[in-house]
């Protein structure tokens, strides 16, 4: 059988990161290819350029065997790529029928929308995936299944032969799954190829034909799934190279920090419990959407646990909001810096002093020299790249953002400091930068929490490591159980390798 | 925080090179007295303008604070009438001010509402109140005290009371801004909510501060005008909000919060006094003021824009490319 669709060679770098060295993918009309690897593997960056939303720096795309570029995601939709993503973008205040056919919807003569031939359209369509909803019905009113429906309708509104699932059974329930499998086989049998991205084996393993496996940006292999274990899955995903280098540490914890028990969530987590010792670093990982930065962000006074007790060496806390998680000595450093980390506008060292206004006033006044003082010496050992200190935040590159916010928390002399993916988007230099100081802060008695994605980061850092999945802590490893096959398996709620 | 420098640097030439083009026909207009009357025209802008920069830094607007101005003054006029001796009036209607501003600040911090939603409400309610209070009745200039009167126009080394008031002012909320936690809590805020929380501050309590700052120096506001002009009622300083909110904006002050300065207000208040004055002067009609005013506006805004520009499409080459 010949492919529909085939890219070869495709590359795509992103300042400081190649996101994308060659890599290949084929899909067969008819057949669901399964789309393999950990995150930042590349899966979502080889999805944006498949449906025009990137543009490769190098390789080619054949359609049909002519070869084909996509401009724009218009240029993919017209070519009948079509993809429906994690978080599919639908408008709450429209009708589902509107949804549907935003942008494309059939007109009269005239040239207006023909409003009566859009909702039997959309009623033929949303019959075909097997799904009873009204048209009329507006989207916001709909529940997250049924708004996958819609999404899934509007995806096929376009006549695709090429449909992307980007994970479509995360938020879903175990029904919802069910009739989502049984119209992944109804695509098939309309001679659709289907690229489906997902983390869980047992579903790949019922629903895909074959499979293609990403690391690191790269292409590991691929092939059809009766040719395959999952064992050997896992092993394609994982690799064996930790190919960074990690400072060196001698393990050296003491007495227990941060002590958390029974803590729980009404949705996002249940019954997380460990402690954190003094010179310490504790690896979270999981998958995305495990619960781990819910749970800091718990910890750190964001969310409202509904259960469960925070103890500060031996002390009970509450922390009710993030001006008490500092002054119990709790810090965090979100994973959205741009979001949440620095602010825009006011300069590096208004930024590493915001927390420790209290230290640098006299009398009221804030002492700009005092400042500088403060700021210079935290990003001094940070070793932060910055003209002058007084320099907009927003300039520096996220590598150099991330060391401001670093800095910011380590000007309040914290016990604990929670690194949220610390290292994520940024370059290998900073990245080194930001792994020694880690080791650096363990080894001076700070208790340090790293929540990461990265399978080597979590390994070459960490002097113990928990896995969460489903808002669970699922196992919890150390000394010679730290592998990532171990990691691995935990995470995706595969039994342990025998 | 260049931008904004050399913004006002700008703004204090355009101000000049229209003072200079109106002295090339009229010097007189550039008389110092000419100049010290410009200045005290434009105080009630000026000391409104510190309050809305303020509100305006944490991404919040106050519409409220002309009709704050007017119920405050409305108050100080009964008092007066009351018998009330003059500090004690000077110190009610900060205190009254400043709740009417609370009064704003509670229902954004606490219920919520987006604050151009709350002061758009308040304005037309604290007018209202202004006609209960009188039954729509003026208080006239025969209805108060001469030294109710002479206070906002008494000289002090050439200029009026009502202008020393704006400059310390003015001095006072420089120094909050630029060299208080308060201040500082200001700006992050505004320019970037997220980040403040994770920083440890408290985004509604820094708005509802700002709000009363507002409310508290609208209150000195309504005072001033009322002792100025001699006269109290429902209408006074109709209007005038937009006028503050456009001092702001020509004052490079980002509505979108998080970046301006207390100066960039006072030389957008300037600029609009300046306009105000000298368009009768050089016999220009009162519609084109209007014009003028507007288009000062609107330039502003596309300076601002086009400032800005830059960063925003980094971001979207990312995103699209």
């Amino acid at each position: 059988m010949k492919p529909v669709l085939c890219l070869r060679g495709i590359s795509k770098s992103f300042p400081g990161v190649k996101a994308l060295s060659g890599v290949d993918l084929d899909l067969y009309p008819g057949e669901v290819t399964a789309l393999i690897g950990e995150n930042g593997a590349g899966k979502s960056t080889i999805v944006k350029v498949l449906t025009g939303i990137y543009q490769p720096d190098e390789g080619t795309i054949e359609f049909d065997g002519q070869p084909v570029r996509f401009p724009s995601a218009d240029a993919a939709a017209k070519a009948g790529v079509t993809a429906i993503h994690q978080e599919t973008v639908l408008f709450d205040d429209l009708s589902v029928a509107e949804n549907i056919w935003l942008g494309h919807a059939p007109r009269t003569r005239w040239g207006l929308i023909d409003r009566m031939e859009m909702r039997k359209a959309a009623a033929r369509l949303l019959e075909s995936i097997g799904a009873t909803l009204n048209p009329d019905a507006r989207l916001g009113d709909l529940g997250i299944a049924s708004r996958h429906m819609v999404a899934i309708a509007r995806a096929l509104s376009i006549e695709a032969r090429v449909v992307v699932l980007d994970e479509p059974t995360a938020a879903l329930s175990h029904q919802e799954i069910h009739e989502l499998y049984e119209l992944v086989e109804k695509l098939k049998a309309q001679g659709k190829a289907i690229l489906f991205i997902s983390h869980k084996f047992d579903e790949i393993f019922r629903i895909a034909d074959r499979y293609t496996v990403f690391r690191d940006g790269q292409f590991v292999g691929s092939g059809k799934m009766t040719d395959v274990t999952e064992g050997q899955l896992v092993q394609m995903m994982v690799g064996r190279s930790v190919d960074q280098i990690f400072p060196a540490r001698t393990r050296q914890t003491g007495e227990p920090v941060l002590t958390v028990a029974g803590y729980s969530h009404p949705t996002e987590f249940a019954d997380i419990g460990f402690t954190l010792h003094r010179g310490e670093i504790l690896g979270f990982y999981g998958l995305v959407g495990a619960g781990r930065s819910e749970v800091m962000q718990a910890l750190f006074g964001i969310t409202k646990p509904s259960k469960g007790a925070v103890r500060i060496e031996g002390q009970i806390r509450v922390i009710r909001s993030t001006t008490e998680a500092v002054a119990a000595g709790i810090v965090y450093v979100p994973e959205d810096r741009g979001r949440q980390g620095t602010v825009k506008g006011l300069p590096i060292f208004q930024n590493v002093t915001l927390p420790s206004l209290g230290a640098v006033s006299r009398g009221g006044f804030l002492r700009m020299s005092e400042e500088f003082a403060l700021a210079r010496s935290y990003t001094q050992r940070l070793d932060l790249r910055a003209a002058a200190l007084d320099q907009d935040v927003g300039l520096l590159s996220g590598g150099n953002q991330q060391k401001v916010v670093i800095a910011k928390w380590l000007a309040t002399k914290p016990r604990v400091i929670i690194l949220d993916e610390p290292t994520k988007g940024i370059d290998i230099g900073s990245k080194a930068a930001v792994h020694a100081f880690m080791a650096e802060l363990a080894a001076q008695g700070l208790a340090v929490i790293m929540v990461s994605s990265e399978i080597p980061e979590v390994l070459g850092m960490s002097d113990r490591v928990i896995v969460m999945r489903e808002g669970r802590i699922v196992d919890e490893v150390e000394g010679d159980r730290m592998t990532p096959e171990t990691l691995v398996r935990a995470a995706a709620g595969l039994a342990a390798a025998a | 925080m260049n931008i904004f420098k050399h913004r006002e640097a700008l703004l204090a030439l355009a101000i000049l090179a229209s003072l200079g083009l109106i002295a090339s026909r009229f010097p007189a207009f550039i008389q110092p007295a000419s100049l010290a009357n410009v200045i005290n025209d434009s105080a009630p802008l000026m000391i409104l303008g510190i309050g809305q920069v303020i509100v305006i830094l944490t991404k919040c607007i106050d519409l409220s604070v002309a009709a704050n101005l007017a119920l405050t003054g409305m108050i100080a006029a009964l008092m007066n009438g009351a018998g009330v001796p003059l500090p004690l009036i000077l110190a009610a209607v900060v205190v009254i001010g400043a709740a009417l501003g609370a009064v704003n600040g509670v229902l954004v911090w606490k219920v919520g509402i987006p604050s151009i939603v709350v002061t758009l409400g308040t304005m037309t309610i604290y007018r209202g109140i202004i006609f209960l209070l009188t039954d729509g009745k003026w208080v006239n200039a025969h209805e108060m005290t001469d030294g109710f009167k002479a206070l906002p126009r008494l000289a002090i080394l050439g200029l009026p009371v009502m202008s020393w008031v704006a400059v310390v002012l003015i001095a006072v909320f420089a120094l909050v801004l630029t060299r208080t936690a308060l201040g500082r809590a200001f700006y992050a805020v505004g320019g970037n909510p997220h980040a403040a929380v994770y920083a440890g501050l408290n985004v509604g309590r820094t708005q509802f501060w700002a709000f009363v700052i507002s409310g508290a120096l609208a209150g000195v506001t309504g005072y001033l005008w009322v002792a100025r002009y001699a006269v109290a009622y429902v209408d006074i300083a109709g209007g005038f909000e937009l006028d503050v909110v456009a001092a702001c904006v020509i004052g490079g002050i980002a509505i979108a919060g998080g970046a301006g300065t207390i100066w960039g207000a006072v030389l957008g208040a300037l600029f609009l006094g300046v306009i105000k004055n000298a368009l009768p002067v050089v016999d220009i009609s009162p519609f084109w003021q209007m014009a003028i005013s507007g288009s000062a506006i609107i330039l502003a805004v596309a300076f601002n824009t086009a400032k800005s520009r830059p960063k925003g499409r980094l971001i979207l080459r990312e995103a699209t490319e």
